[in-house]
């Protein structure tokens, strides 16, 4: 695996500093929200709609948008034949009569449990950034720390980014017209301070730091877990051969991808737009053959 | 999202099986499909229907532009007027189209402060800035008899651009994570290329004297067989990943757009040269034109919204890669 960070100091000069980035570990997250919270209070982002309760455990904020550019998402998993570690319940007796007022047959037996699977999620700041590179304004840019922002006085709100991003990240603000998302603080970042989201983050399950430095702690971390037998422990985005050239945050997961609402295998789209152009070129060149054919026809 | 999406099992190139139409006929156990609480992972365009329409009236404008200039190098001159005057129109219907979908109208002239090669929509509005004022000044100059040598400098300016115009729109929805556009971007281009063929030439034959129609009216009965064509190789090779054509709204348009432009053919095709066989087949085929799109449109938002639709087909790519290289080391 490649060690070698991909940078993009190339138009910066001396101004380029090193790359940057998020390694959220999941396996310590305790879904505090504090990222959350933090991230809202420094970036002024406004309040993501009316409170609401939407029953999907404790995650009441659903998703990452406009509004929201840090989202914990809650996992509940029963875990057949868990044992002891997993959860029980604290008192049988009520369980027995709740699970009878569900309609079950009776609480979850002693030898199973479940688990809470909880992950703080956020732009990607992909290395192939398809919303960069869809931007016809070019408001999307690439900063100097390898990140990437929108600028806010160029973005027009055409909304082509919005379903160019393979992970739903980004998305209009509809009462003003134009696209949002983690700049990772860039303001913070030009100050020489950590983001808001990681500076709150109590069990620094949310690292920031330089890229090569967070995977090589990603990568001494998924070997303790798995030598400590949490062998379902993954680390997601870390690796520069996956489909959007790896992502300046990546994480450390304890399931597969789509059971916290991230894609298994997300690939930037504009790396078909050779292929793309090419069908293009096809369709025109058969609009103007066509043409001829029903021009040999004659006048009539 | 009510129902149980079905959930896509891309790489089965044989006929979509139309599992929506049959409820409760998975063709994937649920087990293989895991979501977070069935939440949508990517987000769905959040274009509205104004865009779907200039889709519409761009490709009718670029592909008569293009007729126009065949008309004209073939010396037949009415119908270069007609379809000088149909790409006009489209042109003038374009524009507020695009700048009304923006978040910031005032701002449309920001497309235009770099020039971006990785950004369809970016080409798009360069094309557009240059066949559009070529299309519109060409068009006034046939109309009002004014400044020859320029107005056909235009034709011939808006005539080349024409069938970049008529089919850059295709790989712009299909360079996006919406997967029933972008994994048809081998066909989308020749879809929004046919509709606007058998649209330009729909358009022409209303506004051209029968006798000097004829090739406006093949022009159109061949767009439209090639509309059919495509719009069923593009749903074929999709298999169940373009199941969201047969879920409403995308279902209606996607059934109108075929309806309209077999009748529309039919009627340019056998009654063409009379006056109400012309244009009651033309404006079936304009209908068929402008619903295709709508269905293409509504069938992204569709499938953009399902997870189905983006696991599925992600979880068989890492299966097949997988199956041929040993695990890596980062796991997943």
């Amino acid at each position: 695996m490649s060690t070698t960070t991909r940078t993009f100091g190339g138009g910066y000069g001396d101004a380029a500093r090193p790359r940057v980035g998020f390694f959220t570990d999941t396996s310590v997250c305790i879904g505090c929200k504090a990222c959350e919270v933090a991230c809202k209070e420094w970036n002024l982002v406004p309040p993501d709609g009316p409170l609401g309760f939407t029953g999907n455990s404790y995650d009441n904020t659903m998703a990452l948008g406009a509004d929201t550019w840090r989202h914990v998402a809650f996992v509940e998993q029963e875990v057949p034949g868990a044992g002891a570690g997993a959860l029980q319940p604290a008192h049988p007796d009520l369980a027995a009569e709740a699970a009878a007022a569900a309609g079950l047959d009776g609480p979850p037996s002693a030898k199973d449990g479940m688990r809470w699977l909880m992950s703080s999620d956020v732009c990607k700041h992909c290395s192939s950034a398809a919303c960069l590179e869809v931007c016809p304004t070019g408001a999307l840019f690439r900063t100097e720390f390898g990140t990437v922002v929108v600028q806010g006085d160029v973005c027009n709100g055409c909304g082509y980014c919005v379903p160019a991003c393979p992970f739903g990240v980004i998305d209009r603000r509809e009462d003003d017209g134009r696209v949002f998302k983690c700049t990772l603080c860039y303001d913070r970042l030009s100050d020489g301070m950590e983001p808001a989201c990681a500076h709150a983050c109590p069990t620094d399950s949310i690292q920031f730091g330089d890229l090569d430095q967070l995977r090589a702690a990603a990568d001494q971390r998924l070997a303790t877990l798995h030598a400590d037998g949490v062998s379902d422990a993954r680390l997601y985005l870390r690796d520069e051969a996956d489909g959007i050239g790896g992502a300046g945050a990546f994480f450390l997961l304890l399931d597969e991808p789509e059971v916290y609402g991230l894609p298994p295998d997300p690939v930037s789209t504009t790396r078909d737009l050779p292929r793309l152009w090419r069908a293009a070129g096809l369709a025109a060149g058969a609009l103007v053959a066509g043409l001829a054919v029903a021009f040999a026809g004659g006048r009539r | 999202m009510s129902g149980a999406p079905e959930p896509p099992t891309p790489g089965r190139s044989g006929k979509g099986q139309r599992v929506a139409d049959r409820p409760g006929v998975s063709m994937v156990p649920p087990a293989e499909f895991r979501s977070y609480y069935g939440r949508p992972i990517l987000k769905a365009p959040i274009w509205t229907d104004e865009v779907p329409a200039y889709y519409f009236a761009g490709g009718l404008a670029g592909a008569s532009a293009s007729l126009a200039l065949g008309a004209r190098l073939t010396g037949n001159h009415r119908l270069a007027s007609g379809a000088l005057t149909a790409s006009a129109a489209g042109i003038l219907a374009s524009l507020p189209l695009l700048a009304d979908d923006l978040g910031r109208p005032e701002r449309f002239y920001h497309m235009l402060r770099v020039f971006k090669p990785t950004s369809p929509m970016n080409l798009g509005s360069w094309l557009l800035t240059a066949a559009g004022p070529a299309a519109v000044g060409a068009a006034l100059a046939d109309r009002l008899g004014i400044l020859p040598r320029l107005g056909r400098a235009a034709e011939v300016v808006a005539g080349v651009l024409g069938p970049g115009l008529a089919t850059y729109t295709g790989v712009l929805v299909a360079d996006t994570a919406v997967p029933v556009w972008h994994e048809a971007g081998d066909q989308l281009p020749v879809v929004f290329a046919a509709g606007a063929a058998a649209s330009a030439g729909a358009a022409a034959t209303l506004l051209t004297p029968a006798a000097d129609a004829g090739p406006a009216r093949r022009l159109a009965v061949g767009g439209a067989l090639a509309d059919l064509a495509a719009v069923e190789v593009m749903r074929r090779r999709l298999g169940d990943l373009g199941t969201p054509y047969e879920r409403p709204p995308a279902r209606r348009f996607a059934n109108l757009a075929r309806g309209f432009m077999t009748a529309g053919a039919l009627a340019v095709g056998l009654g063409g040269r009379r006056r109400t066989g012309a244009a009651a087949g033309a404006a079936l085929i304009l209908a068929g034109a402008a619903c295709q799109r709508f269905a293409v449109h509504k069938a992204g938002i569709i499938s953009a919204a399902d997870p189905a639709y983006v696991v599925g087909p992600q979880r068989a790519r890492l299966a097949a890669r997988d199956g041929s290289r040993h695990q890596p080391a980062t796991g997943a």
